[in-house]
């Protein structure tokens, strides 16, 4: 434990003023040192890494860590991501999002960028809610829960990250939650390494805005509620269609290796310039 | 018999200029939209962009994307553009705040067509002055410069990267569906001939950099990702570290540096035109392609012995001030033709203010304001 | 002969016809021969949009000595009709002492008996066997009737603006249409005056 301090702290700005702004049982911690471990494990220097964050909680996440950071736009990180990749495709490019910014406001910029396969780890930190705002609904809130802006129950269903992913065709797809921190920096060491678009989408509990409105005592009873309805992908595939409802399947749901845009563009350039 | 051609001269649409005028200001990215009438700066840079060596060029999902993939680019040390017209420019202004807050350089280039909404896809106007001015949403500061004929295209676009790069602050170039489609003789300068900035990157050591810290010019130096000096971008507002801060004394100390750095260079960004405007009394205020309409009724005047001037205005923002008010000063009217309810006549009336009288021609139908048009009001009392 | 040798202020063509006649393409020729063979001042506009697919369409030049202000036409020095949609729509734009000149095939009611009628699409069809070479084959022709376009610097353009493959055709059209005009107008030429 208090080596995976020090190795948080020496990936830390230290000149930026803390305390940091996440709730208390907020998931989101676990995931930004999930990022660093995974970085360090690789490698990387800091110097290569760029980390975007598009708006919401999440979107806070990248002026705490000493890396290249941008806080982009609602919904926009992947397309300043896809920018920066094209531009300097020797960087490592990872972008956090939280479920309203990936999927609402920026859900035609999160499908085109797994069409086109462009080369950055896209972190989708769903807690299904709008924590910053104040606990609307947002598109992965599932039906009948309640929000500020749904407080008779929600209607609409919600998205399945994964399975819009995989949809769209992204290189690697996976699903972890903020409890399993292990399966998430083995995921994201992965996606990091990975060609082409990779997501992993991170279950992550709001206890303030969406736990509260819906029936959970404390963050623990989340945390736990995470433990009791997650399943290995592997297991949750043999489970009979009718034992499968309410099940979340957590784990590595694609993994191809097809070589990213800004890899093909690369070798257009090339082609061309060799006709010359 | 022909003419040997020194330089290298091309046929070429005001929107095929803006091309080669970015490819030799040194822009070596591209992310947009297709749209009418701005598409052949999307084709040709689609052409010509991955035959550079670090050339690219993306067709994105909107506009909204196309200038976030901009700011992405310019951030990791490019220069990068986009183009687009009137509904696809309308998408870009949450960018182009973002832009200006983080102080990215970049040209857009917004060939006006009749709106509002769709409008009119393949007609001229001149509607988006006002919006290229004040779209995006807070009080900032912004260059916005136009071409009235396709030499000009080239040239302003070399400009606004020029502006772009000085400055730290996104360039609006304006053009309008006449000038983006007319076909005219364009020479290539050679790049010996061309004055050609780019951004000041940091050199002291990373860990004494302040990504924007004040400084005399206002201008902070602006390293591209990856080069050792990591910092923060944010479109929040932030303190000279570029972390978000609401504490006043730096709120007020930022916005004062955004503003500070474009006024204090006024005079470096004033680029106009004054056509025979010496002893002119009748004096009219053009740009785009009513200035040329413009210029054939000032010289009609001229023939049948009527002191007409002309002043164009290449620099649309900040507003050419200076220049209106000596003109105003030395004349009796001031004319003041565009293809709009009146969005430039505004800047001249809020300059003039009773220095002379301020006439307006305003068309919206989707026509060039004709030359005759103009000549009516220059002989009208 | 260049731009020195005549002075042109302002003289006016457009060249209109069909969508799919090449009317654009003719005019892009045509402006860029003039441009940067001749050293004229050109400007070229064109009709945009839903009007230049199977309805209208329409080319301008502007052309002088001098740098152009307005870029486009006021009153039509030259006006081209390859349809008799265009001659009707564009004819009260030509100068009273303009010249039309009309494709006869195209073409069956006409406004005034002063008129250059050449079968532009006839001849395509029928000497050349493509359709295609219309615009090509009036291009000759304007080259024999407009005494600042020369055959060589529209045969030059060609070159650089078409494939290599097409070139060939391409030339022989604009033979042909120089060699038509020709024979079917020989005083044409000697009726220009230019101040």
């Amino acid at each position: 434990m208090v080596e995976t301090t020090k190795l948080i702290h020496e990936y830390l700005r230290h000149s930026k003023k803390f305390p940091h702004v996440y709730c208390p049982g907020c998931g989101h911690g676990i995931v930004l040192g999930s990022i660093i471990r995974s970085v360090h494990h690789l490698g990387l220097s800091k110097d290569e890494v760029v980390l975007i964050a598009g708006i919401g909680c999440s979107g806070r996440m990248a002026v705490y860590v000493d890396f290249n950071t941008i806080h982009t736009t609602h919904g926009r990180a992947l397309t300043f991501a896809t920018g920066v990749k094209l531009a300097n495709p020797k960087l490592k490019v990872i972008v956090v999002m939280g479920d309203g910014d990936a999927l609402s406001i920026g859900g035609n910029h999160f499908i085109h960028a797994a069409r086109r396969n462009i080369g950055v780890t896209a972190l989708v930190l769903n807690n299904n809610i709008y924590g910053m705002t104040g606990g609307q609904s947002s598109s992965t809130t599932p039906e009948n829960s309640y929000s500020t802006t749904t407080p008779y129950g929600h209607l609409e269903r919600d998205f399945d990250v994964v399975n819009l992913a995989l949809g769209c065709g992204a290189n690697f797809v996976s699903r972890t939650t903020a409890l399993h921190a292990q399966l998430m920096d083995k995921l994201l060491t992965k996606a990091i390494e990975n060609p082409g678009f990779n997501v992993v989408e991170v279950l992550t509990p709001c206890f303030t805005q969406y736990g509260r409105k819906n029936k959970f005592k404390n963050v623990v009873e989340m945390y736990s509620w995470y433990r009791k309805n997650t399943i290995k992908v592997e297991k949750y595939k043999e489970l009979p269609e009718e034992k499968r409802a309410g099940k979340i399947p957590i784990g590595v749901f694609s993994d191809k290796q097809e070589p990213g845009f800004e890899e093909k563009y690369g070798q257009l350039r090339e082609k061309l310039r060799s006709k010359k | 018999m022909a003419r040997k051609p020194k330089r290298k001269e091309l046929f070429a649409l005001g929107n095929e200029a803006v091309v080669e005028g970015a490819l030799l200001a040194g822009c070596s990215f591209f992310a947009g939209y297709p749209i009418t009438p701005s598409t052949e700066i999307a084709e040709g840079m689609a052409a010509k962009l991955p035959q550079l060596e670090e050339g690219v060029f993306v067709q994105m999902e909107d506009e909204i994307a196309s200038l976030g993939a901009v700011i992405g680019a310019s951030l990791a040390g490019r220069k990068a553009m986009t183009a687009t017209s009137g509904p696809g420019f309308s998408l870009m202004q949450e960018h182009i705040g973002y832009a200006c807050m983080a102080e990215v350089p970049l040209v857009i280039v917004n060939v006006m067509r009749g709106g509002p909404s769709t409008g009119l896809p393949t007609n001229p106007a001149q509607g988006d002055v006002q919006q290229a001015r004040w779209g995006t949403h807070g009080d900032h500061p912004i260059i916005v410069l136009s071409a009235s004929d396709v030499q000009e295209c080239l040239h302003m676009t070399i400009a606004a990267f020029n502006f772009a790069e000085k400055y730290r602050t996104p360039v609006i170039l304006l053009l309008d569906e006449v000038t983006a489609h007319t076909r005219e003789k364009i020479v290539l300068p050679r790049p010996e001939e061309l004055t050609i900035i780019n951004r000041t990157i940091p050199t002291m050591p990373p860990e004494w950099y302040v990504p924007y810290e004040e400084t005399m010019r206002g201008v902070p130096p602006m390293p591209p990702l990856g080069s050792g000096y990591r910092y923060h971008v944010t479109g929040l507002t932030h303190d000279e570290h570029g972390y978000p801060t609401s504490k006043a004394n730096e709120i007020s100390a930022l916005m004062h540096r955004l503003f500070r750095k474009i006024d204090q260079f006024f005079y470096d960004i004033q680029l106009v035109e004054e056509v025979e405007t010496e002893d002119a009394e009748v004096v009219v205020v053009a740009y785009g392609c009513v200035a040329r309409s413009a210029k054939l009724a000032i010289t009609q005047a001229r023939e049948s012995g009527c002191k007409a001037g002309l002043l164009v205005l290449k620099t649309l923002f900040p507003f050419p001030r200076t220049y209106v008010e000596k003109l105003a000063r030395q004349c009796k009217k001031v004319i003041v033709p565009e293809m709009n309810m009146g969005q430039i006549s505004r800047e001249v009336k809020r300059v003039n203010n009773g220095l002379s009288r301020v006439v307006t021609i305003n068309r919206v139908d989707g026509q060039i304001i004709t030359p005759g048009e103009i000549l009516k009001k220059i002989y009208k009392d | 002969m260049s731009a020195k040798e005549f002075y042109l202020n302002r003289f006016e063509i457009r060249l209109s016809g069909l969508g799919g006649q090449g009317i654009l393409t003719l005019g892009k020729i045509m402006g860029q021969a003039l441009a940067l063979e001749h050293g004229f001042y050109v400007t070229q506009t064109q009709s945009y949009g839903p009007e230049a697919r199977g309805g209208a369409s329409r080319s301008d030049l502007v052309i002088s000595s001098s740098p152009i202000s307005y870029p486009k036409p006021e009153n039509l020095d030259v006006l081209v009709a390859l349809s008799q949609e265009a001659c009707n729509l564009y004819f009260r734009n030509l100068k009273a002492d303009g010249l039309l000149v009309v494709d006869t095939f195209m073409v069956e009611q006409l406004p005034t008996n002063n008129y250059v009628g050449i079968p532009f699409t006839q001849l395509a069809k029928e000497k050349l066997k493509v359709v295609q070479a219309t615009n090509v084959l009036t291009l000759g022709a304007l080259c024999y009737l407009l005494p600042f376009l020369n055959k060589n610097a529209a045969a030059k353009t060609l070159k650089e603006v078409f494939p290599a493959k097409i070139i060939d055709k391409n030339i022989k059209a604009l033979n042909l249409g120089y060699s038509k005009a020709k024979q079917l107008y020989p005083d044409i030429p000697k009726k220009w005056s230019f101040s």
